[in-house]
């Protein structure tokens, strides 16, 4: 095994391992710094991709932004252990259970039965397109119109969120 | 290629500078605060009471950990830990001179020269938040859980200020490298004035001053332990060396600020008119991380002073400041920066 495959096996599985704790938790607190840790190892895994700024905008957004959010809201309600508020075996949790189990099956037959894709692309190219050069002059050439559409969405969104916490409109 | 050792080399030597000259920031803080206060300060133990940080050190480590019962034991114990370690990983990617020919290799003054730079800092910073948060979660007592909770919303406030006075920087200089950026300040402006980003972006060097206090949690921005409101704020519950910690952090981080003040503004590792001096390479190199030195330790020297000179802000007025006056402000920042370029390139 070649050094790089170490590290993203390692990294692959304390992404899954934090995953897996961030919903078997009982407290939310708990699940929220797992989801952190799991942002980090996915990071790092952009990060073996050569996809630096992939990698520290995930950091940067998610980890440091909205997870920073998540952790303020929980913090500030306070909640405690949430095991009063689960109620046994319900039927939506036996709908969710067979959705989950058919998604798992949908994986494992794509990966066992799947070609590789063949618009692989060259090493040489991913290293070139995880830059912040790369990604900008194609964000502002290629790409503007849907990026302007996307600010257009968040600014919105934007409005949106400040007429629904205002609670008079003056 | 550089060999590996030499990189090593670098981050132990970077390493042992910072966290002595962290040290050594406490005990000049006691003594500035006793001059500004006209108090004698700590001047027994030692030289100039020079030893009173081993005194220090000592007495924080042979101390006892108290943990609350009803605290979180995990949490508590990790939080210091990420403050700390995210104070210290901070100055990597901060250029601290230019090259130096090392037994035959020409190595960079930096740890890690990366793509990315100046993102990974404001990366950092923003996951600063977590080990003042959590600390104060974790102590499961209301006065730490309002300090932790004051904690974050200021510093997501002033992330933004910051994270936008920068762009300025960033599109003068047409780079993320911390070092390109340096490089990018070593020309002259008019023919004699050094074409340092705090002649050319002004307003962005203010807006980000401020910031940067806000983000060090220091006074006048120093609410989340806001003594006779908050008891001690978020490290009310801590004691011995957990609390040496956070204190170790919040120097450490005020001198990795100065640090990243010099490098954005204040033209980094570069002497003005250094060029004609005609010294050897090896001489010009050791001078010019010498020039850093001196220009992080007089923005210290700084903070320390505006710390003992204003008081505390009224936590309205510091979020207003925040989002309605620094923001609007780097705002406001970019589009001027961004219309002058294109007014002189055209």
């Amino acid at each position: 095994m070649t050094l790089e495959s170490v590290i993203f096996s390692v990294l692959a599985a304390s992404a899954v391992g934090s995953a897996l704790l961030v919903v078997t938790r009982r407290n939310p607190v708990m699940s929220a710094l797992y989801l952190i840790v799991n942002f980090f190892c996915l990071a790092g895994l952009y990060l073996t991709l050569h996809a630096q700024f992939i990698a520290i905008i995930q950091i940067l957004v998610y980890a440091g932004a909205i997870m920073v959010l998540f952790v303020f809201v929980i913090m500030l309600l306070n909640l405690g252990d949430e095991r009063k508020l689960s109620d046994g075996v319900s039927w939506k949790k036996i709908v969710a259970a067979g959705f989950c189990a058919a998604l798992l099956m949908e994986f494992v037959y794509i990966l066992i039965y799947s070609e590789p894709s063949p618009a692989v692309m060259s090493a040489s190219m991913a290293t070139e397109i995880g830059t912040v050069e790369y990604i900008g002059s194609q964000l502002f050439t290629k790409f503007l119109f849907p990026f302007e559409i996307t600010s257009l969405i968040l600014t919105a969104a934007i409005v949106g969120a400040i007429v629904l916490a205002k609670r008079k409109l003056d | 290629m550089i060999p590996f050792w030499i990189i090593l080399l670098k981050i132990v030597v970077v390493l042992g500078v910072l966290m002595t000259a962290a040290a050594l920031v406490t005990f000049l803080e006691r003594r500035i605060s006793a001059f500004i206060q006209n108090r004698i300060g700590p001047n027994r133990v030692g030289p100039q009471g020079l030893f009173q940080i081993m005194a220090d050190l000592v007495k924080l480590v042979m101390k006892e950990d108290i943990v609350p019962t009803a605290a979180n034991k995990t949490v508590h114990d990790i939080a210091p830990m990420i403050s700390i370690s995210i104070a210290l990983c901070t100055f990597a990617v901060i250029p601290f001179g230019n090259t130096i020919e090392l037994f035959g290799y020409q190595v960079k003054l930096i740890i890690a020269d990366v793509n990315i730079g100046i993102l990974f800092i404001l990366a950092m910073t923003s996951m600063g938040v977590y080990g003042v948060s959590l600390a104060g979660w974790s102590s499961n007592n209301k006065y730490s859980l309002l300090g932790g909770l004051r904690s974050s919303a200021q510093l997501i406030s002033y992330e933004l200020a910051m994270g936008l006075s920068i762009i300025g920087v960033l599109m003068v200089a047409e780079s993320l490298r911390l070092d390109q950026i340096v490089m990018h300040q070593t020309r002259y402006l008019v023919g004699w004035l050094p074409a340092w980003n705090l002649f050319v972006q002004p307003l962005g060097f203010v807006i980000f001053f401020v910031a940067a206090f806000a983000e060090t949690n220091r006074l006048p921005f120093d609410l989340p332990e806001a003594e006779p409101e908050l008891v001690g704020g978020y490290h009310t519950e801590y004691s011995g060396m957990k609390f040496g910690l956070f204190m170790f952090a919040e120097y450490a981080n005020m001198i990795t600020s100065s640090a990243l003040i010099t490098t954005l503004f204040l033209g980094g590792w570069h002497i003005p008119f250094s060029e004609n001096w005609g010294v050897s390479p090896l001489v010009m190199s050791l001078l010019q991380v010498l020039a850093f030195c001196v220009k992080v330790s007089i923005v210290v020297f700084f903070f320390i002073m505006v710390r003992w000179t204003i008081p505390r802000f009224r936590y309205d007025q510091l979020m207003n400041l925040g989002w309605k006056v620094l923001l609007p402000l780097s705002i406001a920042n970019v589009l001027g920066t961004g219309l002058a370029i294109l007014l002189i390139s055209s």
